[in-house]
């Protein structure tokens, strides 16, 4: 594994020469490594027959099963950009500009590291992915400070970024980053989705009681189901912060008893979310009646592998999703058919958003001709296209985040295997949670090419 | 280095600058390793210094803090603050940095060195484990929680738009005349500082103030008992200490201008123990040699994922070739953990000083093989 | 005034499970005189015993359907518990009932683990410094933890109580509440009633008989008791493995509260210790009463009318309640002069 240096953000070495002037020039020599001289076009641009993708995911932590499963996606992502195995979405993405032979005629080869969920550790695995390995692009995580900080990371190298599982509206609004881009939905579109369920099922007259992680994605979320479920003319009780990981939320749940409340909202996600809603059940919130009315618990937020790990204590429950394995559009079929062979099992919305992201970017460079980043954001904004699982999608060049459908989902009343554990409820338009950029604020800024 | 024993000063400048040589020329041995890019070298650079100030408390006098991570957590967030107030020179963030984690390291080193033992652990532990809840959630507005803080376009930086270098294109870095830390300037700016950390870790070993550490370590009581109050050098060194990890977090800002709460974190605490235990708690190189070997393992170890397995073993039959990927494949990538995990064991099990203990025995076996005999000069200190 | 007794009974509850695990941890630092980093991974296999029991009854016969496809393309699987299969109603009812059955499993389990434990590593580390105990165990604790990640994933698995005790229990009537006043899950309820008799237990093993006695004496004086010919090594392996039992049993008992994952032993980890020390190093009933007070406290520091007050208070309590006591009580509530103190 002998791993010669790579040319690096604007500090460039030319083999043992440069090096070993920089040695004996001792301290005097960072002046020599700024020098832009020998720079190429942008940074990392792939000489061989191969272009390197680096993905960057959880593979210790709480996240790591989720991990497991955007790296499962990755791989078979690139089998399918090298023309190997069934091609999956690739025959229902619509417009395609790839050919099947890998991206612009290079072979696609990857390098892996592991996000730790967290900011310090996924900068460090994205850089060794930049400087060592010479990664053209960065994809994956499975939290929103963890992309945020890899996305300001990879604006900063000059690579591009395209986020896994995030779901903050920070990620494309306060902290967007020109070179960063988002297939996920996020909170806002949670709660705008989320709302008319919600009246539908409960009415308009609720008195709503939230308990919300106590950081930035918690907080986010709790102010997007806030305004959607007041605009419905429900009432919010109370927003009580709960500790991340506080594994007991025993103490959180019994003021929700007496409070008067009559629907219970958990904006908790992970570990978190499993813990809070086991807990909520066993306390009988689910069979409760106030004033008359039946109580409800709803998560705005669900995913299959929480889903499994709060058992059958999801049955009933309604939340969100960004995509979900029985979605019967052609796009959807081909990749669980593909993901099934491969691994015999249907893949998670993380799988399902890092598949599409790996298709997404490769599909750009084809485009646009070139792996320059600028030239990628320029192709991947305003992007518009099919086939890809959630119906006619936007990627919207103001601030880089898809638009499309939003899934409704309940909890499985009657799962027929350990898989089927949410059921659609709803397959929200996409004009219902579509928004003004304006309202998050934030900048793009100026694409980096990274020299 | 380690076969120099006699702790004479010139003993000690031959080691210093073999150290030195060992240090700067990093970009060229560590080339085979695969571990020869900016950011590790970086890392080795900065969770070195953060060791060997851990050292100093630690490893001379024998307390034992789980709290040091949040010196090192108000060193970044003190030089973020820095870079955002002031502007983006590095000097001045550092020194604040400095200030500051002392100043923080000196209120909570006046508290928990009240207690010794276990007692002192679990206050330090407290402490940090305070700031870190904290950090992560209500001092938001401060810390920028989760997400990590930040140096912004928008923010005032007066000594940069003094000098008219206000508006930046492009992102930020942190810059000494004209260098941008990043890269391998980045890497030589934390070398530097790693030696004047090493030389003045050095200079306090040697010293009578170092000496007296020592003695806090084999008998506080006795000492009490002369007369002497211990407790006054015990919190310097505390907070000679602190000042080290406010160093070496104000240098993770400068090479990567971001703060993160998660490096107040008791894991992060307990990361710098076990770098200092697997080098060799007491001894000068041995943490700097167990900080490189943890973070060499958490950034290369985990990078392995099948692919690479199968390239490596590549030369095996078929059939071999699985079973050998399968099998290794549980200790690298997401299985680095266990890789760590069992090398803790195996090293406290086997050489309980630490690398530099075994490197001593290694040295003592061969010259004793040599003069067919002679004194077994790296016979184990009694640990404690 | 519902509110508060709500959060005296959530207090007393989370108490329950601190002083339980704290327990086993003094145990092995009274006696044995070593810092057990590797006592949360004990617990979180007891919690696992819990979760491969119910994997193991709820063993099922697969039977393929070739007619019908799954989405992802293979053939449609029916599952079949085999237990269900072959007893019948009491298949079905050891099913439902697999949590606390899963005790009978986790106690020989437990018991062998401490055993090997033991012998196979803590023994060489008696005489070893604290900081070498700390180093070593908490490698253990990693090789168990990532060995039960490779082997079960990271995900939470749930583990769900007897159907008959699946709900909450109006309390509140039986102290002239009206009804639905104070509700409380039966199993917590349970899960309270059963560490106060483990608790009782450790003591009454402890006071009561003469293995206990030596135990005892081999906490005050180890060096004496040695001296009158008892092997006391001897008595310390089994000390560990009952240690070993109580953090498995404290887990196994926990599922069905808290879906166990891998991590869960390192979240209780700093906790415990914390617990421990407020307790007094090598205090058994220091550790019950800190286990308790710091439960309460935390509830209470939980409500919605402390935290306006002071906001994040229930992110410190514990560790604020931690400082204050140390340093107004040096060793602790009940601890020993002398003990870990260098």
């Amino acid at each position: 594994m002998v791993d010669l240096m790579t040319p690096s953000r604007r500090g460039v070495l030319k083999g043992g020469v440069a090096l070993g002037a920089g040695l004996t020039a001792g301290l005097a020599a960072p002046t020599v490594f700024s020098s832009k001289a020998w720079a190429a076009d942008y940074l990392n641009a792939p000489t061989g027959d191969t272009v390197t993708f680096g993905f960057n995911v959880p593979q210790t932590g709480a996240y790591a099963d989720e991990g497991a499963d955007e790296l499962r996606a990755y791989q078979l992502a690139v089998k399918h950009l090298n023309g190997e195995g069934d091609g999956g979405m690739l025959n229902t993405m619509k417009p395609l500009t790839l050919k099947g032979n890998g991206v612009l005629g290079k072979k696609v080869a990857f390098v892996t590291g592991d996000t730790q969920t967290k900011s310090d550790a996924a900068r460090a695995s994205a850089k060794r992915m930049i400087e060592k390995d010479g990664a053209i692009m960065i994809t994956g995580g499975s939290s929103s400070g963890v992309a945020i900080a890899v996305q300001s990371l990879c604006q900063e190298a000059g690579v591009v970024f395209m986020a896994g599982l995030t779901h903050s509206n920070d990620t494309t609004g306060k902290d967007k980053r020109r070179n960063g881009f988002r297939h996920f939905f996020n909170a806002y579109m949670s709660g705008a989705a989320l709302a008319p369920v919600l009246k539908d099922n409960y009415g308009t007259d609720r008195k709503a009681y939230h308990l919300t992680a106590d950081y930035t994605w918690g907080w986010t979320q709790e102010e997007s189901i806030k305004n959607s479920t007041e605009a419905l003319g429900w009432e919010t009780v109370s927003a009580v912060r709960t500790p991340l990981g506080a594994g007991d939320f025993s103490q959180y749940i019994t003021p929700v008893l007496n409070s008067g409340a009559d629907v219970l909202i958990l904006n908790h996600y992970g570990k978190d979310m499993v813990n809070s809603l086991t807990q909520a059940v066993q306390f009988g919130l689910r069979d409760k009646q106030v004033g008359g009315k039946d109580f409800a618990v709803v998560v705005p937020l669900y995913s299959r592998l929480m889903a499994q790990g709060a058992g059958e204590n999801v049955k009933g429950i309604l939340g969100t999703t960004n995509w979900h394995w029985s979605l019967q559009d052609e796009g959807s079929k081909a990749f669980v058919k593909s993901f099934g062979e491969e691994y015999g099992f249907p893949p998670s919305q993380a799988a399902h958003t890092c598949y599409v992201q790996a298709l997404l970017y490769a599909d750009a460079c084809e485009r646009a001709g070139t792996f320059m980043p600028c030239g990628v954001v320029e192709a991947l904004e305003g992007f518009e296209f099919d086939g890809m699982g959630n119906g006619p999608t936007l990627y919207r060049a103001e601030d880089h985040q898809c638009f499309k459908q939003v899934l409704v989902v309940k909890g499985n009343e009657n799962p027929t295997s350990q898989f089927d554990l949410l059921e659609v409820v709803q397959e929200v338009p996409v004009d219902q949670v579509t928004y003004d950029p304006a309202i998050f604020g934030g900048e793009l800024g100026e694409c980096n090419n990274g020299v | 280095m380690t076969a120099i024993k006699r702790e004479t000063a010139r003993g000690d400048l031959v080691r210093f600058a073999a150290f030195t040589v060992v240090i700067l020329t990093m970009p060229l041995w560590l080339v085979p390793f695969g571990a020869a890019y900016p950011d590790l070298m970086q890392k080795f650079a900065i969770y070195g210094l953060f060791a060997i100030g851990f050292n100093i408390l630690f490893g001379l006098t024998g307390y034992l803090s789980f709290g040091h991570a949040a010196f090192l957590g108000v060193g970044s967030y003190t030089a973020v603050w820095s870079f955002k107030l002031l502007g983006m020179n590095p000097l001045p963030a550092i020194g604040l940095a400095i200030l500051l984690a002392g100043a923080f390291a000196w209120v909570i080193g006046f508290v928990s060195l009240r207690r010794t033992g276990i007692y002192f652990s679990i206050l330090t532990l407290a402490f940090a484990q305070m700031s870190y809840n904290l950090a992560y959630s209500v001092l938001t507005p401060i810390t920028n929680g989760e997400t990590g803080l930040r140096v912004l376009n928008s923010d005032p930086r007066v000594l940069d738009h003094m000098i008219g270098a206000g508006e930046v294109e492009g992102s930020l870095v942190a810059t000494l005349f004209g260098v941008e830390m990043n890269g391998l300037p980045g890497f030589y700016f934390c070398a530097v500082w790693l030696l004047i950390g090493m030389f003045v870790s050095f200079k306090i070993f040697r010293s009578p103030f170092g000496l007296m550490l020592q003695a806090i370590k084999s008998n506080q009581n006795r000492l009490n008992y002369t007369g002497i109050n211990t407790r006054p050098y015990a919190l310097t060194a505390f907070v000679i200490s602190g000042m080290y990890a406010g160093l070496a977090g104000a240098l993770l800002c400068v090479t990567d201008p971001l703060a993160g709460a998660e490096r107040m974190q008791w894991t992060a605490s307990g990361e710098v123990v076990l770098m200092t235990i697997l080098g060799g708690a007491g001894t000068l190189l041995g943490p700097m040699l167990g900080a490189g070997i943890i973070k060499y393992s958490e950034n290369i170890f985990s990078a392995f994922n099948e692919q690479t397995l199968h390239q490596i073993f590549g030369v095996l039959p078929d059939g071999v070739e699985g079973a050998v990927v399968s099998v290794a494949g549980l200790f690298v990538g997401e299985g680095w953990h266990l890789t760590l995990g069992l090398l803790f064991m195996l090293i406290v099990i086997f050489l309980p000083g630490g690398l530099i203990e075994g490197g001593r025995r290694i040295a003592g076996a061969l010259s004793r093989s040599r003069k067919g005999g002679g004194i077994d000069h790296a016979h184990p200190q009694a640990a404690e | 005034m519902d509110a508060i007794l709500l959060q005296i009974l959530n207090g007393l509850d989370k108490g329950g499970a601190y002083a339980l695990i704290a327990l086993g941890l003094t145990l092995v630092f009274g006696t044995l005189g070593v810092v057990n980093f590797a006592h949360g991974a004990l617990f979180m296999l007891g919690a696992f015993c819990a979760v491969s029991f119910n994997q193991l009854i709820g063993l099922e016969k697969v039977t393929v359907d070739p007619t019908q496809m799954t989405p992802w393309g293979t053939p449609l699987e029916i599952r079949v518990p085999m237990i269900e299969d072959w007893l019948g109603a009491t298949g079905t009812f050891i099913l439902d009932y697999s949590v606390p059955f899963s005790i009978l499993m986790a106690i020989p389990v437990m018991i062998i683990v401490g055993l090997i434990m033991e012998r196979g590593l803590i023994q060489f580390f008696y005489r070893r410094t604290h900081a070498e105990q700390i180093l070593v165990t908490f490698g253990l604790a990693i090789v168990l933890q990532e060995l039960i990640k490779t082997w079960f994933g990271a995900n939470p698995i749930p583990q769900v109580p007897p159907d008959t005790v699946r709900g909450a229990a109006d309390v509140g009537t039986l102290i002239g509440f009206e009804a639905g006043q104070i509700v409380y899950p039966y199993w917590r309820l349970i899960y309270f009633l059963f560490s106060a008799l483990i608790i009782g237990g450790v003591f009454a093993f402890l006071q009561l008989t003469t293995f206990g006695m030596v135990v005892r004496a081999g906490m005050a004086d180890r060096e004496t008791v040695g001296l009158f010919g008892i092997d006391i090594e001897r008595r310390f392996t089994i000390v560990f493995g009952l240690a070993a039992v109580v953090a498995g049993l404290a887990g196994v008992m926990y599922t069905p509260i808290l879906p166990p994952d891998y991590h869960m032993g390192m979240d209780f980890l700093v906790l415990s210790f914390v617990v421990v020390v407020v307790g007094g190093m090598g205090s058994l009933p220091g550790a019950v009463a800190a286990g308790f007070l710091l439960g309460v406290l935390q509830s209470f520091a939980s409500m919605t009318e402390v935290k306006s007050v002071l906001p994040g208070i229930d992110q410190i309590i514990i560790y604020l309640v931690a400082v204050i006591i140390l340093l107004v009580r040096p060793r602790g509530l009940m601890g020993r002069k002398g003990v870990m103190e260098s």
